[in-house]
C-alpha cells in the first residue's frame, strides 16, 4: 500500500515538475488555464465586471424613476434595461459568482489538488464572456435588444419580439451549456475526489450546498433550454407551442419557465447559505449548531422547491385546488429555511463573537435575508399575492434576498477568503466603509419598494402615478448610493491584490477547515498528496 | 471516494459519474418537450386552462331533468381576420344532458377567399372537460369564399357529471386566419 | 471643487423641475378598498405581517442580545454546545404550526374568492396593446378605454395634473352593490386587469378566457392598473371604474345606449359628404398622433426590425394598394403586433388617417380616403 502511495507521490512530483517547467504566464496562461484557483478568479473577476454592467443598467432604471414623466430613456429602452440587467445579475453575477467561489474553494475544503476535469472547466469559464458579448451586443441591433423580462413570458417574446430574440436564445443557451458543465464537474468532484477520510457527513456546508446546488442545476437549466427553444421554434420556425391559434398555450410558456425558475433561485440562495455557515461559526468561535439539520433542510428546501413553481401564475386563472397546493407547498419551505436561521443564530448565542467584515456582513445576511424571506411568505398567500403579484413588493422581495442576501454573501465570502486567495490582508477599514454605505443604502434602495407596491405601483413601468413620486425619488438616491458604494469594494480588492499586511495560513483564530492548513496566499497547486483527515 | 485509488481507476469513477449526469441534462432537456404533451394531457383530464377536446363526443345516455345550467357564448376575432363572426344567441338555459345546437354566424368581408379557425376556450377550467361537443366548427378549418356568409353550428350536451358548484359555462371563441398570406410575417 | 458644485448644482435643479401640480401622499400599506373581499384580503395581510413581525422581533432580539453580551471583547468565552435534537424538533414543529394558523383563513378567503356563480351582470374585458375594450354583456354597449393622459405631459412638456396616468377616456361603469363578473381575455400579448380597491387580478390571456367577480360596497372612481408586462406602454394603459348607485348605473346605461346609437345613425347621414383633403389631413394628423406614432413614429419611419416605416414606402405610396391599405388598418394583420382599428375609431377618423398616411411624409399619393369607402371595406361590400 505504501509502495503504491509513494509511487503516485513519485509520479505527481515528476508531473508537477514538469508541469512548471511549462507554466505560462501573461494572457496565454489565463486563456489556458486548467488550475481550480485561476479559473475561480476568472469566474469572480468576471462576475464583478458583470455585477457593474447590470449595476450601471440599475442606474438607467433609477435614473429614468427619480421623477414622474419620461425624462431620459424611451419606454422601449426602458424594457430592454430591466431585461438585461435581471439577465445579467442572475446569469452574468450571481452564478459565476458562486461557481467561482465553487472552484476556488471546494477541492480545498475537500483536500483535493484540483477540480474532476480541469479541462471541460476551462470551457465552462471561456464560455460566459462570449455569450455576455452576444447580449450586450443585442442592445445595439435594430430594434432593439431583448425587451420582455428576464422572463420572457411568450407571446410578447416570440409573436412581439424584436430580432435580437434569436440572439438572446443562443446566449442563454450558452450560459445554459456553462452552468450545467460548471454543475458536472462539482458534482464529480465532491463524489469522487474527497481525501480519505473526507466521508459526506464531514464536508464543510459550503461543499454541501454546492453539491445540492449542483444537482439542482442540472435538473433545471435543460428545462430552460427546452423553454428558450420552443421560444425560439415559435418565433422562427413556425412552431405553436404558445399560440392558441396554433393549438398552444401561452400559460405553458409560464410552467415550463417556472419549473426551472424556481428551482432556479434556490440555485442562487443555497450556496449562500454554505459561506454564512461558515463564516458564523468562525467568528462566533463555536462549531455550527445543528449541522446534520443543515444538511437536511437543504435537501428538503432542494426538494420542496420543485413543487411551488406555479406560486409565480396565481392571476394565470388556475383551479383553486392548484391554487391550495402551490400556496401549502410554498408556506412550507419556510419550515426547514427557519430552521437554519435559528441554527445560525444559536451557533452564535454563547459564543465568542468578533465583528470582523466577513461577519458584519453575514449578520447583515441573515437579517436582511430573513425579511426577504418575511415578504416571501406574505406572497405565498394566494388571495393576498393577487394584491401583490407584479408590483413593486415583489421586486421588494426578490432584491432583498438576492442583494442583501445572495450578494452579500457573497461579499462576506470575498472578504473571508481574499487573504487566503491575496496573501495580504484587506484594508479593514476601507472595507468597513464598504459594508456600512452598503448596508445603509441597500435598505434605502430596497425597502420602501415595499409600500410602492402595497400602494398599487406595478412593476416593470417607466412612469409612475403622483403619488409614487416622493417615495421613488428616495429609493433613486439610495440606488445611486449603493452603486457608489460597490466601488469601494473594487478598491479594496484590487489594493489587496496588490499588497498589504501578510496573511497567515490562518487570519480567522475561529476558522476551521482543510483551506486554513494550507498557506496564504495558496500554493498554485494544494493538496497533490491528500491529507489526513481524523 | 473515501479510500485511495489508484489513478486509472479514479479517471474511469470519474468517467463513469460525468457520462450518467450527462445522461441527465439530456434527459431533462427532453423532460422539457415532454412537459408539452404532458400538459396537454393534464389539461384534458383536468380540463384546468379551459381547452375543450378536439374530437366529437358521442351524445349523452342520460338527461337531468332537476337541473339547469346556463351557457353563454362569446366571440372574439384576431387582428387580421377579415371576418364577421358571432353567436346567434348570448345565452341559453340548458339541462345536462340535453343536446343543443347554436350558430355563429360568420362573413367573410374580403375579395378573395380565406380560411378561419376557430379556437374554443370555456369557463370556469373545470368546467370545460364537462362541456361535450358532437359537432362544433372548431374542429376543422372553415373556408369562406370572398363576400360569402355562412352558419357554423355547434352541437353539444352539458354533462350531467358537471360539478353541482358550477352553474354557468362560458364558451368562447378566438376566430384566428388559418390562411397567413406571403405578406402576413413583418416586414 | 467646480464638479461637486456641478453635481450639487445638477442635482438641486433636477428635483425642480416641472413635476408636480401637487404631489399627493402616498399611502403605505394596502388599501382595504369597497368590497367584502378586498376587506377580507385586507384582514389577511395585516395578519401575516404581524405574525412576521413578532417573529422578527423575536429571532433578531435573540441575535442582538447574543452580539452585544456574548462578544469576545466583553470576555464572552464560547460555549461547546453544538447539537440539540429537542430544540430542533421544536422549532421546526412551532413554525408548522403557525403556518396551519394562517393556511386556515387563507384557504377559505381564496375560496370565497374564486367563485363566480349567481352573477348579476357580465363584463367583457379584453386587453390589448395598449388599452381596454369593455362590452356589457346583455347590453349592446361596448367601448375602448384609452390613457387620457397627455404626451405633453409625459414628456414634461407641460405640468402634470391630478390622476396623471390613472385616467382614462371612458371609464367602466359599475353599479353597486351587484355581483359582477368579468370576462377576460387579450387581442395579442398577456395583460393583466387589476384594480386594488377590488383586490381582482387576472390574466387576460390571448386566445383564452379568465373570469373574475366583483360586489362593490361604496359608490365612487376606483382606479387600477395592467399589471403584467405587455410592450413599450405597458405602464400607460390604466382603469378606471365609476360605481353608481343601482338608478344611477341604470340612467347611465340608458343614456349611453341611446348616444351610441345616435352617434352610428349620425355616421351613416355623414356618409355621403365628402371631406376636403385639408380637412382629412387635419384629423388625420391628431388620429396618427395618437393612435399610430407610438409604433410608427411621428415621423412614419418606423422602427426598423420591429414596426414598418410608413413614410416613402410601402403600401402608403402605391396607388394601386389603396384598398389593401385600408383593409389593413380596418382588419389589423395576423401574426404581426398590428391591430385591427376598425372597432376602435369611426368612419371619419379611418378616412383621415389613412388619408394622412397616403400623403404625409413627402409620400404625396394626392389620394383622399372616404368614410364611405372604409364602410365598404369594413362590411366587405364590392366599391
Amino acid at each position: 500500500m505504501t509502495d503504491m502511495l509513494r509511487e503516485q507521490t513519485e509520479v505527481e512530483d515528476t508531473e508537477t515538475k514538469a508541469h512548471h517547467e511549462h507554466h505560462q504566464s501573461g494572457l496565454k496562461r489565463w486563456l489556458f488555464t486548467t488550475n481550480h484557483k485561476d479559473i475561480g478568479s476568472l469566474y469572480l473577476m468576471f462576475s464583478f465586471a458583470m455585477f457593474l454592467v447590470g449595476g450601471a443598467m440599475a442606474m438607467v432604471i433609477r435614473a429614468e424613476l427619480f421623477q414622474p414623466g419620461l425624462q431620459l430613456v424611451e419606454p422601449n429602452f426602458f424594457n430592454q434595461m430591466t431585461t438585461v440587467h435581471g439577465l445579467i445579475m442572475v446569469f452574468g453575477a450571481v452564478m459565476p459568482a458562486f461557481t467561482g467561489l465553487a472552484n476556488w474553494m471546494v477541492p480545498m475544503m475537500i483536500g483535493a489538488p484540483d477540480m474532476a476535469l480541469p479541462r471541460m472547466n476551462n470551457w465552462s469559464f471561456w464560455i460566459l464572456p462570449f455569450a455576455f458579448s452576444l447580449l450586450l451586443a443585442s442592445l445595439f441591433m435594430e430594434g432593439g435588444g431583448p425587451n420582455f423580462g428576464w422572463t420572457f413570458y411568450a407571446p410578447l417574446s416570440t409573436t412581439f419580439s424584436p430580432q435580437s430574440t434569436g440572439l438572446f436564445v443562443f446566449a442563454i443557451h450558452i450560459m445554459g451549456i456553462s452552468s450545467i458543465m460548471g454543475a458536472i464537474n462539482v458534482i464529480v468532484t465532491i463524489i469522487n475526489l474527497r481525501a480519505p477520510g473526507m466521508t459526506y457527513m464531514k464536508m464543510p456546508l459550503f461543499v454541501w450546498t454546492w453539491l445540492i446546488t449542483a444537482f439542482l442545476l442540472i435538473a433545471v437549466m435543460p428545462v430552460l433550454a427546452g423553454a428558450v427553444t420552443m421560444v425560439l421554434t415559435d418565433k422562427y420556425f413556425g412552431t405553436s407551442f404558445f399560440d392558441a391559434a396554433g393549438g398552444g398555450d401561452p400559460v405553458m410558456f409560464q410552467h415550463i419557465f417556472w419549473f426551472f425558475g424556481h428551482p432556479e433561485v434556490y440555485i442562487m440562495i443555497l450556496p449562500s447559505f454554505g459561506i454564512i455557515s461558515a463564516i458564523i461559526p468562525a467568528f462566533s468561535r463555536k462549531k455550527l449548531f445543528g449541522y446534520s439539520s443543515m444538511v437536511y433542510a437543504t435537501a428538503s428546501i432542494a426538494g420542496l422547491s420543485f413543487l411551488v413553481w406555479a406560486h409565480h401564475m396565481f392571476t394565470t386563472g388556475m383551479p383553486v385546488a392548484a391554487e391550495l397546493f402551490f400556496m401549502y407547498c410554498t408556506m412550507l419551505i419556510s419550515v426547514p429555511t427557519g430552521v437554519k436561521v435559528f441554527n445560525w443564530v444559536a451557533t452564535m448565542w454563547r459564543g465568542s463573537l468578533t465583528f470582523e467584515v466577513p461577519m458584519l456582513f453575514a449578520i447583515a445576511f441573515i437579517v436582511l435575508f430573513t425579511i426577504g424571506g418575511f415578504s416571501g411568505l406574505m406572497l405565498a398567500i394566494t388571495p393576498a399575492d393577487f394584491q401583490y403579484h407584479d408590483t413593486y413588493f415583489v421586486v421588494a422581495h426578490f432584491h432583498y434576498v438576492l442583494v442583501s442576501g445572495a450578494i452579500f454573501s457573497i461579499m462576506a465570502a470575498a472578504y473571508y477568503w481574499l487573504p487566503k486567495w491575496t496573501g495580504y490582508m484587506f484594508d479593514e477599514r476601507l472595507a468597513k466603509w464598504h459594508f456600512w454605505c452598503s448596508i445603509v443604502s441597500v435598505n434605502i434602495l430596497f425597502f420602501p419598494m415595499h409600500f410602492l407596491g402595497l400602494a398599487g405601483m406595478p412593476r416593470r413601468i417607466p412612469d409612475y402615478a403622483l403619488q409614487f413620486a416622493d417615495i421613488n425619488a428616495v429609493v433613486s438616491v439610495g440606488g445611486f448610493l449603493f452603486g457608489l458604494s460597490q466601488l469601494i469594494f473594487l478598491a479594496v480588492v484590487i489594493k489587496c491584490v496588490r499588497g498589504g499586511e501578510k496573511a497567515s495560513a490562518k487570519p480567522w483564530d475561529g476558522a476551521e477547515g482543510l483551506e486554513w492548513t494550507v498557506a496564504s496566499p495558496a500554493p498554485h497547486h494544494t493538496f497533490s498528496t491528500p491529507p489526513k483527515i481524523d | 471516494m473515501s479510500k485511495p485509488s489508484a489513478p486509472g481507476q479514479e479517471k474511469r469513477n470519474n468517467q463513469r459519474s460525468v457520462w450518467s449526469l450527462v445522461g441527465l441534462a439530456i434527459a431533462m432537456f427532453g423532460f422539457a418537450f415532454a412537459l408539452v404533451p404532458l400538459y396537454d394531457v393534464f389539461c384534458d383530464i383536468t380540463g384546468i386552462n379551459g381547452k375543450t377536446a378536439d374530437a366529437p363526443a358521442a351524445s349523452s345516455m342520460t338527461i337531468d331533468t332537476q337541473r339547469q345550467v346556463t351557457v353563454e357564448f362569446v366571440a372574439y376575432i384576431n387582428p387580421g381576420m377579415e371576418w364577421t363572426f358571432e353567436p346567434e344567441v348570448r345565452r341559453i338555459v340548458v339541462n345536462p344532458g340535453q343536446t343543443q345546437t347554436i350558430n355563429y354566424a360568420a362573413r367573410n368581408l374580403t375579395r378573395h377567399a380565406s380560411i378561419g379557425q376557430a379556437v374554443p376556450s370555456v369557463t370556469p377550467g373545470l368546467g370545460a372537460q364537462y362541456f361535450n361537443k358532437i359537432e362544433c366548427f372548431c374542429f376543422n378549418r372553415q373556408p369562406l369564399e370572398a363576400g360569402e356568409s355562412a352558419q357554423l353550428p355547434l352541437v353539444f350536451y352539458v354533462d350531467p357529471e358537471l360539478p353541482e358548484d358550477i352553474h354557468t359555462l362560458t364558451l368562447a371563441y378566438t376566430l384566428y386566419n388559418a390562411q397567413p398570406t406571403a405578406t402576413a410575417q413583418t416586414q | 471643487m467646480k464638479n461637486r458644485q456641478l453635481i450639487w448644482g445638477s442635482l438641486v435643479a433636477a428635483m425642480t423641475l416641472p413635476v408636480t401640480a401637487e404631489t399627493e401622499t402616498m399611502r403605505l400599506n394596502m388599501t382595504e378598498g369597497v368590497t367584502e373581499v378586498s376587506q377580507r384580503v385586507f384582514d389577511l395581510h395585516m395578519t401575516i405581517l404581524y405574525i412576521c413581525v413578532v417573529i422578527g422581533i423575536v429571532v433578531f432580539g435573540v441575535m442582538f442580545w447574543s452580539i452585544i453580551h456574548h462578544r469576545k471583547s466583553k470576555g464572552s468565552v464560547a460555549a461547546s454546545f453544538h447539537e440539540s435534537t429537542k430544540v430542533e424538533i421544536l422549532w421546526t414543529i412551532i413554525p408548522f404550526v403557525i403556518l396551519i394558523v394562517m393556511a386556515v383563513p387563507a384557504t377559505n378567503t381564496l375560496l370565497a374568492m374564486e367563485d363566480t356563480s349567481e352573477s348579476d351582470i357580465t363584463i367583457q374585458v379584453t386587453g390589448s396593446q395598449w388599452k381596454w375594450h369593455y362590452s356589457y354583456f346583455d347590453e349592446d354597449v361596448e367601448f375602448y378605454s384609452l390613457l387620457a393622459t397627455t404626451s405633453a405631459q409625459i414628456a414634461n412638456e407641460r405640468d402634470k395634473r391630478e390622476n396623471y396616468l390613472l385616467e382614462v377616456d371612458r371609464p367602466l361603469v359599475l353599479p353597486v352593490g351587484q355581483k359582477v363578473r368579468f370576462l377576460i381575455t387579450s387581442q395579442d400579448v398577456i395583460h393583466s386587469w387589476w384594480v386594488p380597491d377590488f383586490a381582482v387580478k387576472k390574466d387576460a390571456n390571448p386566445g383564452f378566457i379568465n373570469e373574475a367577480w366583483t360586489r362593490i360596497d361604496k359608490p365612487g372612481i376606483y382606479r387600477g392598473q395592467c399589471a403584467e408586462l405587455c410592450g413599450k406602454d405597458h405602464g400607460f394603459m390604466p382603469i378606471v371604474v365609476i360605481a353608481k348607485p343601482q338608478a344611477e348605473y341604470d340612467q347611465w346605461l340608458q343614456t349611453t345606449k341611446v348616444a351610441q346609437q345616435q352617434a352610428y345613425e349620425e355616421e351613416q347621414r355623414l356618409l355621403a359628404m365628402e371631406m376636403s383633403l385639408d380637412e382629412l389631413m387635419e384629423l388625420g394628423e391628431q388620429v396618427y398622433n395618437t393612435r399610430c406614432a407610438m409604433c410608427h413614429q411621428v415621423n412614419g419611419k418606423g422602427l426598423p426590425g420591429a414596426f414598418p416605416a410608413l413614410a416613402g414606402q410601402g403600401l402608403s405610396i402605391d396607388s394601386a394598394k389603396k384598398l389593401e391599405h385600408i383593409s389593413i388598418v380596418v382588419h389589423g394583420r395576423s401574426g404581426t403586433a398590428m391591430q385591427a382599428f376598425g372597432p376602435q375609431l369611426s368612419l371619419k377618423q379611418l378616412a383621415a388617417v389613412i388619408t394622412y398616411e397616403r400623403n404625409a411624409w413627402g409620400n404625396s399619393t394626392g389620394e383622399t380616403v372616404q368614410a364611405a369607402e372604409v364602410q365598404a371595406v369594413l362590411n366587405g361590400e364590392e366599391l
